[in-house]
């Protein structure tokens, strides 16, 4: 198979980036995503220009690293997969491909098609966590929990922390991201003790970091590689609005 | 708890959604009031002698005013934000998300042209009737006829026998119809009443309550509409 690629370029933060155009052949059906951009890279390399920077880790959709705005959606055209579960066969030989970087004030591109994602780890740092000492691993069913709870606990869960709703929301709302986090953490024993702290912790920095507000369009779940639903965002709202009643 | 209503995204949020509620029962009053022109325009014009300059209409009134107002104004703080959060390098390529509807993304526009209606609306009706009582008038002229101003049915029976303005409020309520069928949903979500089993449930009732406002408004319409073209039907 072979490709145009329409690539975002961009050196660092402070420069004004473009598109470019490149094309790549002999493309395997069977080729990852990502493969095809090692592909592209080694060409490049071997031509003398730079290659394109783009962030991946362990190519197994399970780190959360790999992003791409792929022909106008997050994580390309498979729905719960992330970029690099994509391969080359659910494009059309000859496609040709358009390839942005995350775009949120929030996330910033530090190069090409790297955006920095770190305003996720500062949400996590002001309460994505259970300060109550758990020890060591206790007995399965010491304490009960409903198979229901921890089905949602683990759904919720599921979330890598990609970026892929606040880089898809028209507003750049991370809301699913960190109903994620709360929901997964408000529906187990041990971390429902600081739920309303951290809901409202999380909520705060959220805001503070600047991204923006959920109108509840649901394009988030559409485009979560881990199809985590929009229900958590309503308990995240039920969490936080019970929290600050009670303030 | 003032600072979370005005700071915090969430408290923002619940904001339109409160006042999104009380605009969406008021309409539910207005429509049920207004479908009492077709059965009887005396019963119609009982009710506007009834909600005229009194204390309680008029106390009414100032509290719309004011959802009204703070659900157009937290709208406006709420795009603004939004706009900011989303950087101002867009995306080059996009598409629609499946099971997005157009209506959720839209929902500014769609409510400035339900704001145009409703000022079309107040031109209408409220400034000939109970703005007219508040000045102490009692009637005002319209088409070059005296209009008592609680003699709704007339004004509904002038207004709704121009073809524009019934192309106009057409619009209107189809305007509303899209701004209800996400409002309506999106108001429970936003304070949490919503789960994965409810968002069918809560997405038809949203859907029944648009449609039910649209055919409701609009039979008014019509039925005035044909009666001024058919002199038969009068």
């Amino acid at each position: 198979m072979k490709f145009t690629l329409k690539i975002w370029r961009q050196k660092d933060a402070a420069s004004k980036g473009a598109f470019e155009t490149y094309k790549v052949e002999n493309i395997s059906a069977d080729t990852s995503f990502l493969e095809m951009l090692d592909i592209l890279n080694n060409n490049l390399v071997h031509e003398g220009k730079e290659p394109v920077a783009f962030d991946h880790d362990c190519r197994e959709g399970i780190c959360g690293m790999c992003s791409l705005h792929i022909d106008g959606q997050a994580h390309g055209p498979s729905q719960g997969a992330t970029t690099c579960q994509i391969y080359m066969r659910k494009f059309e030989d000859g496609a040709t491909i358009t390839i942005e970087p995350w775009r949120s004030a929030a996330f910033p591109v530090i190069k090409d098609l790297v955006v920095n994602r770190s305003a996720y780890d500062q949400i996590l740092q002001a309460g994505g966590f259970i300060s109550v000492r758990t020890n060591s691993v206790p007995d399965a069913n010491a304490i009960p929990i409903p198979k229901a709870d921890a089905d949602e606990s683990m759904d919720a869960a599921a979330c890598i922390g990609c970026g892929a709703c606040a880089a898809t929301c028209k507003n750049g709302s991370a809301m699913l991201f960190v109903a994620a986090r709360v929901s997964s953490l408000a529906k187990l024993p041990q971390g429902r003790v600081e739920a309303a702290r951290r809901a409202k912790a999380m909520v705060a920095k959220m805001d503070e970091l600047g991204f923006g507000n959920c109108t509840n369009t649901g394009a988030c779940q559409a485009e979560c590689p881990k199809s985590i639903s929009i229900a958590h965002i309503a308990r995240l709202n039920r969490e936080f609005l019970s929290a600050k009643l009670e303030d | 708890m003032s600072c979370f209503l005005t700071k915090s995204s969430l408290g923002k949020k619940l904001v339109m959604s409160i006042t999104g509620a009380f605009l969406v029962l008021f309409i539910l009053f207005h429509m049920s009031m207004n479908l009492t022109a077709i059965i009887s325009p005396d019963g119609y014009n009982a009710i506007c002698r009834f909600l005229g300059a009194n204390w309680y209409a008029l106390a009414g009134t100032a509290v719309l005013a004011l959802g009204v107002l703070v659900h157009f104004l937290y709208a406006l703080m709420l795009t603004v934000d939004n706009y900011r959060a989303r950087g101002k390098q867009r995306y080059a390529v996009t598409v629609t998300e499946p099971g997005v509807s157009w209506a959720s993304k839209n929902m500014l526009v769609i409510g400035f042209i339900v704001l145009a209606g409703l000022l079309l609306h107040l031109f209408n009706f409220w400034a000939k009737m109970q703005l007219v009582e508040v000045l102490g008038g009692h009637a005002s002229v319209v088409g070059g006829h005296t209009v008592a101003a609680t003699d709704g049915a007339a004004l509904i029976a002038y207004t709704f026998s121009k073809w524009y303005y019934v192309a106009l409020y057409l619009l209107w309520f189809a305007a509303l119809w899209f701004h209800l069928t996400h409002g309506v949903w999106s108001m429970f979500q936003t304070v949490g009443w919503a789960n994965d089993t409810w968002y069918p449930r809560l997405k038809c009732i949203a859907n029944v309550v648009a449609t039910l406002v649209f055919l409701g408004f609009a039979a008014v319409v019509a039925v005035y509409f044909m009666k001024s073209c058919c002199s038969c039907c009068a």
